[in-house]
């Protein structure tokens, strides 16, 4: 099973981005290989749309779970249409959120925003 | 001639001074393009002569010709489209309708529909001409409605037209301003104030436009509004006094210059200011 988590910077150690469509790279992380790798998220740049790019992003990594602290409605459409889990991320670690996870912590995200539509990073 | 009226804040006084030009020539058109909150109708009450959907195509896929080659995708600058589970989705509130990904398409899957974001009435009272337009709530953007609004056959090139923006400097009023002869900034005596005509002077500069101040709610004290216009060496056009009277008219949709001789005045010697601004910039940058 695949997991995605939006960082702040390429290293397990650093805090999860508290952005989902404009989070500068991706963890995507192979639970049973435990292999990670860190995927640059060309969606952030956008002028608009970023997060059902980057929700494309993360299907097309054939990703089945996303961690994130919070998700717009376009993305959670595209995600949900691809049956992709949504858990909510904790203000932490990226290893955190992993070992978290693992451990049957995390609750699924339940709140889903509006969306800010470009207005996110003003 | 068209003159537009325009503030970066709402609130300042836009519809007000753009209503009673227009009221106070012998005619003119008048032209909402505040189309999220479209009120200047409310002080015409014109008798309603015509109304007209506007729509702004989107795409639509024919699933049995798209193969998934993602060109459309790809192309997309708003990302308003994704390939999920060997499917096209669209998102039409995110689309522009630039019809890219009509072009792009190998297959021919896809085609364009309309779809209705608003609409466009006309009216008329005594010598006016009304056009007001109003954009469907939660419609991302009021621009292909105020394009409409301001095309040839509603805007007669010889005569007056009074351009009411919406507030702000963005997409909106840059579409509502672009063919204006000449845009009046209504100015409030605030820091606020000052802020958003800022705004608004950065926008008209940037489009090269003749441009002058009218500062609104003017009191005896020092007005901050005045003294930004001092030091940006801009035209003073005219001063709007605090007045109750003139607040009261207007919040029970009266046009003052019906009701009031002095703004009668008022509003007559602004326009024959800009009148004659807009003749000498023809004639000194034609």
């Amino acid at each position: 099973m695949k997991i995605a988590i939006p960082a702040e910077n390429r290293n397990i150690d650093s805090n999860v981005c508290a952005s989902f469509g404009r989070a500068p790279y991706f963890l995507i992380y192979d639970i049973e290989t435990k292999e990670s790798t860190f995927k640059e998220n060309t969606a952030a740049v956008s002028t608009g749309g970023a997060g059902i790019k980057a929700a494309q992003i993360i299907v097309d990594e054939k990703v089945n779970t996303l961690l994130t602290v919070q998700l717009g409605e376009n993305a959670a459409k595209v995600l949900k249409g691809a049956d992709v889990r949504i858990y909510k991320a904790i203000d932490a670690s990226i290893k955190e959120n992993i070992e978290s996870f693992a451990a049957d912590k995390l609750v699924l995200l339940t709140q889903i925003h509006a969306g800010y539509h470009g207005r996110g990073n003003r | 001639m068209k003159i537009a009226v325009l503030s970066g804040k709402g609130g300042t006084g836009k519809t007000l001074v753009a209503v009673n030009l227009a009221a106070v020539s012998r005619q003119a058109t008048y032209i909402d393009c505040d189309v999220e909150e479209a009120n200047g109708h409310l002080f015409f009450k014109p008798e309603w002569l015509k109304k007209e959907d506007i729509a702004v195509k989107v795409p639509q896929v024919n699933e049995d010709l798209c193969d998934g080659c993602r060109k459309c995708v790809n192309f997309c600058k708003f990302n308003a489209l994704v390939y999920i589970k060997d499917k096209l989705q669209i998102f039409e509130e995110i689309c522009h309708s630039c019809g890219g990904c009509l072009l792009v398409c190998p297959f021919k899957a896809l085609k364009e529909k309309d779809k209705v974001i608003g609409v466009i009435q006309k009216g008329v009272s005594d010598n006016v001409i009304i056009y007001t337009g109003l954009l469907n709530p939660g419609e991302p953007s009021g621009v292909p409605i105020i394009n409409k609004l301001l095309s040839k056959e509603n805007v007669p090139e010889n005569q007056l037209t009074i351009i009411d923006c919406p507030p702000g400097s963005a997409c909106v009023v840059m579409e509502s301003i672009k063919d204006a002869d000449y845009c009046i900034l209504v100015a409030e005596p605030t820091l606020f104030g000052v802020h958003n005509l800022n705004m608004v002077y950065q926008l008209v500069k940037l489009f090269n436009k003749p441009f002058g101040v009218l500062l609104n709610k003017c009191l005896p004290e020092d007005n901050p509004a005045e003294k930004f216009c001092r030091e940006n060496r801009i035209r003073i056009l005219s001063r709007i006094p605090f007045d109750n009277n003139l607040g009261t008219l207007n919040s029970n949709g009266e046009i003052v210059v019906k009701k009031e001789k002095k703004y009668q005045q008022l509003f007559s010697s602004l326009l024959d200011t800009v009148v004659k601004e807009v003749q000498y910039e023809t004639t000194a940058n034609p």
